[in-house]
């Protein structure tokens, strides 16, 4: 009896191995099975919600919705956002509040998304670009607002 | 006709009418030297890539194809990397030790290359006692991997060293005892006679099912002998980093890799010329023209081909299994395959003194 | 000063050696530090060092408003993060007593059901790695694959997600979520019977795992053990079942319990958990409510005054969140109960006795993630 569950102890044993190296075999003679992405030659299918960094939309008039109001600085958990501010004389004589530099730091970016839920103009939104290395830190502190950029009228 | 034997006899003919017979020796064992090492030099290349091949695909993976076609380069890129790196030594470590091993390793190796048939009449030393001569000088490496974890002064070096030495003592008796049924089944330890022997079919079909069990517990062992996963107790990656090379670089490191490349083509050669009839092409029965056939592929293509046949078995096996725990790979070794082995030593003399065998 | 060897010779009896497993070592999966005394190969002794990740995330929290701390959460236990982001969310609520749309909670078990088939993947194939195979880590990752696909397209990020806001889920979902999840069903049916011929079934793996790391019903208890290790010591402990949060009590599924102790059952445990995964994301991905995906909430959240907390059964154990308020913007202070800590403490417990191959084994079968540990 002894004898019996001794051989069959090894027969199982050998049995679960070739079922194992049968499996791995399969994939060795199939290589279509492959998923290799090859990354440089072959671009990925970067999905249109994909968080990759902030940026502050312009329309073709070089006009953004930003209006300074700081709701994504106060809304931002790490500090990736600086509003500098600036004061516009408006037509009728006034002062108004305006937006002069959007300072944002891509490298303390956890891309949260909460910038762009705080946001009350929908100026900014996040962007699929996944490809921000660098070789100088300093280049990742970017300046959002186009040169010579202004508001978009209507936009309070 | 084309044939590595009257190569080989043409080129003796050769020296002798030009030198004088001691001159002569001296020039073939530089040649002979040359070839050994250039022939280690393109095994390491080429085991290398099929293994990161093999892995790969098993893996849903390509593998290396960037340098060279289809990455046929990558290791001559890895080599060069190996060679140009720093070689560094331990604090504390025993120095003259250190630097030995890895060649100590390698020395053995190419030892084991010298009673290879690679061809009919193609061999550095057809000696008398061939297959001991190679249970004998193979156990001499553990020597080597002892050496190294002892000297490099890390304890995971030394848990993997005392691993090897365990599993290697353990495992030379089954692959011992599976090496002795051919023995017997031939009745010579010579491996040309051995090959001979298989001139009308190979031992693996000849010797029944006793043959069958010799050869499946010569690959258990050999996979154990020459370190590789599922046995790869010294090295054992997730437990001790790196095992007994932890603190190798460079190109000593280099040559502990390319050692166990070698030990595994050796150990192979070794398994395709004991029972599958080494450089011998397939023959059937009496069925002369597919025996003809057989016969116009060279006997170092049928070397070759059994050969890597099962190195791709051993490196199947390497990207299946789980690893063994030390205590289960020496209950494997001496409660299953010591016991199978010492009976089927029975069957096979049975069957051999019967003359049961074709 | 000692050097090194003295203090080794000092702290050891005889014929016992330490070994530093870690910060640096592939069986540790993060910044874990072992110093293990041995005897041999036999372990005597496991202590775990930690910190070497700490990165304050309960202090960082105290600066930050309700909204803003769910994100740092994401960081804790990376691979669960749907999770510890419902976590915090539900504390959240649970103080401003927010009542949130049928949809936000289909969304949310959806999510977590994903994170943990996602999770219980990489610790399949992280566990496959430590006991030496190394094929299943890349089948596992195809499949895993499937599932942060399905996040990106949603959430927009693939391994922190930050999804889940106080009050529902940020964005809707993505219309190719349905189809996406249907044919990651149908493919993870059909390899899972793969997963198992690789690894389950395997002779060497199975005598890997048997009858090591024992763990009784009582050390579980008392080491406060959660999640799938206290459910295979026997341990009835799922937070679904218990405390059932979301839509947990209105929907079939079975909570697994083993009364193996050991590693094998551990992985039973899993196992089976990634098969009851399955079948909730089965009964609700053609059920999503129509609706609004997150209810009304002021801009600045401000619970009122007292202390609060909620768990969540991540898929490594119970989550706590334990929050008091001063009625500010910010919490006062927050402190979470992470399972793998208390996971962790069990370890020791485990291993002595085994050798080393059998810790990482151990190791291996109670999945741990360093940042959960040191937060």
């Amino acid at each position: 009896m002894f004898l019996i569950k001794y051989i069959k102890e090894v027969f199982g044993a050998v049995k679960s191995l070739a079922i194992g190296m049968r499996r791995t075999l399969s994939y060795f003679v199939r290589p279509k099975e492959i998923i290799t992405q090859q990354y440089p030659d072959e671009r990925p299918v970067i999905a249109e919600r994909f968080r990759g960094e902030v940026v502050l939309m312009h329309d073709e008039n070089n006009e953004h919705a930003c209006t300074g109001c700081t709701a994504c600085e106060l809304a931002c958990p790490n500090g990736t956002i600086k509003i500098v501010t600036k004061f516009d004389t408006t037509p009728e004589g006034k002062k108004k509040k305006a937006l002069d530099t959007f300072v944002y730091r891509l490298e303390m970016c956890t891309m949260c998304n909460l910038c762009v839920e705080a946001c009350p103009t929908s100026a900014i939104k996040m962007d699929t670009a996944y490809e921000h290395s660098v070789f100088d830190r300093n280049k990742l502190t970017k300046k959002l607002n186009n040169e010579g950029s202004k508001i978009r009228s209507g936009v309070e | 006709m084309w044939s590595l034997n009257e190569i080989v006899k043409s080129t003796d003919l050769k020296l002798n009418e030009l030198f004088k017979p001691g001159m002569v020796f001296f020039i073939e064992a530089i040649i002979v030297a040359l070839l050994a090492i250039s022939l280690f030099a393109i095994l390491g290349l080429v085991l290398v890539l099929m293994e990161r091949k093999v892995s790969s695909f098993m893996q849903v993976r390509l593998g290396p194809n960037r340098v060279g076609p289809k990455g046929m380069f990558q290791t001559v890129a890895d080599t060069i990397k190996l060679i140009v790196k720093e070689g560094m030594t331990p604090d504390n470590a025993d120095r003259f030790l250190f630097h030995l091993a890895p060649f100590l390793v390698m020395i053995v190796a190419m030892i084991l290359l010298a009673p290879l048939p690679f061809a009919n009449g193609f061999q550095i030393w057809d000696i008398n006692i061939g297959v001991l001569f190679v249970s004998a000088v193979s156990s001499v490496s553990v020597i080597g991997i002892l050496m190294a974890g002892w000297s490099s002064n890390n304890k995971y070096s030394l848990l993997g060293a005392m691993r090897s030495g365990a599993q290697i003592v353990s495992y030379e008796l089954s692959a011992g005892f599976s090496i002795l049924a051919i023995v017997i089944l031939s009745g010579s330890l010579t491996f040309s006679d051995i090959i001979q022997s298989q001139a009308n079919g190979w031992w693996l079909f000849k010797g029944h099912i006793p043959a069958l069990i010799a050869f499946v517990i010569f690959i258990i062992a050999a996979t154990a002998e020459t370190n590789r996963a599922p046995f790869d107790m010294a090295e054992a990656e997730s437990e001790l980093t790196a095992g007994f090379h932890t603190e190798y670089s460079g190109m000593k490191f280099a040559l502990f890799f390319l050692a166990e490349y070698v030990n595994v083509f050796i150990v192979c050669a070794i398994g395709a010329t004991l029972f599958l009839g080494g450089w011998m092409p397939l023959h059937f029965g009496d069925n002369t023209t597919f025996n003809h056939v057989m016969d116009y592929i060279p006997g170092i293509v049928w070397f070759f081909g059994k050969t890597f046949f099962l190195i791709f078995i051993m490196m199947w096996f390497r990207w299946t299994f789980p690893r063994l725990r030390i205590d289960q790979l020496l209950n494997l070794e001496w409660k299953y395959l010591l016991p199978i082995s010492l009976i089927n030593l029975l069957l096979v003399t049975v069957v051999a003194i019967s003359g049961w065998h074709f | 000063m000692y050097s090194t060897t003295e203090i080794v010779k000092q702290s050891t009896a005889e014929g016992e050696m330490v070994i530093n497993i870690g910060p640096q070592h592939p069986a540790t999966h993060g910044v874990l530090h072992f110093v293990i005394t041995l005897n041999g190969e036999t372990i005597k002794k496991v202590e775990p060092h930690l910190g070497y990740i700490h990165r304050s995330i309960e202090k960082m929290c105290e600066s930050l408003s309700y909204r803003q701390f769910v994100y740092v959460t994401s960081r804790m236990d990376y691979l669960s993060s749907h999770i510890n982001n419902h976590a915090c969310c539900l504390v959240t609520e649970q103080a401003l007593q927010i009542e949130l749309p049928a949809r936000a909670l289909v969304i949310r078990v959806l999510m977590d059901e994903l994170t943990r088939l996602a999770s219980h993947m990489l610790w399949w194939a992280s566990m496959a790695m430590d006991i030496g195979a190394l094929t299943p880590f890349f089948h596992a990752f195809r499949e895993r694959e499937m599932i942060t696909d399905i996040f990106e397209d949603t959430c927009g990020t693939r391994l922190t997600m930050n999804y889940m806001v106080p009050g529902g889920v940020l964005m809707d979902l993505h219309p190719d979520f349905q189809k996406k999840v249907h044919a990651f069903i149908n493919q993870f049916k059909t390899k899972l019977p793969e997963y198992d011929e690789l690894v389950t079934d395997n002779i060497i793996f199975q005598n890997r795992t048997k009858g090591i790391g024992y763990l009784s019903r009582e050390s579980a208890i008392s080491y406060g053990c959660t999640g799938p290790v206290a459910r295979a010591s026997g341990v009835s402990c799922d937070v679904r079942k218990h405390f059932p949060y979301a839509i947990y009590d209105k929907l079939d599924f079975k909570e697994i319990i083993d009364t193996g102790c050991d590693s094998w059952a551990r992985y039973k445990v899993r196992m089976q958990e990634m098969r009851q995964s399955l079948h909730i994301i089965e009964q609700l991905i053609d059920n999503i409510p129509e609706g609004d995906f997150q209810a009304k909430t002021k801009a600045v959240l401000k619970p009122p005054k007292g202390e609060f907390y909620s768990k969540v059964e991540t898929a490594r154990g119970e989550l706590g969140v334990y929050i008091v308020s001063e009625g500010a913007t910010t919490p006062y202070r927050i402190k979470f109960r992470s399972p793998g800590f208390s996971n962790l403490s069990a370890l020791e417990h485990m291993a002595v006795g085994g050798k080393i191959g059998d810790f990482v084994a151990v190791m291996g079968s109670i999945d741990l993630v360093i940042p959960d540990i040191d937060r």
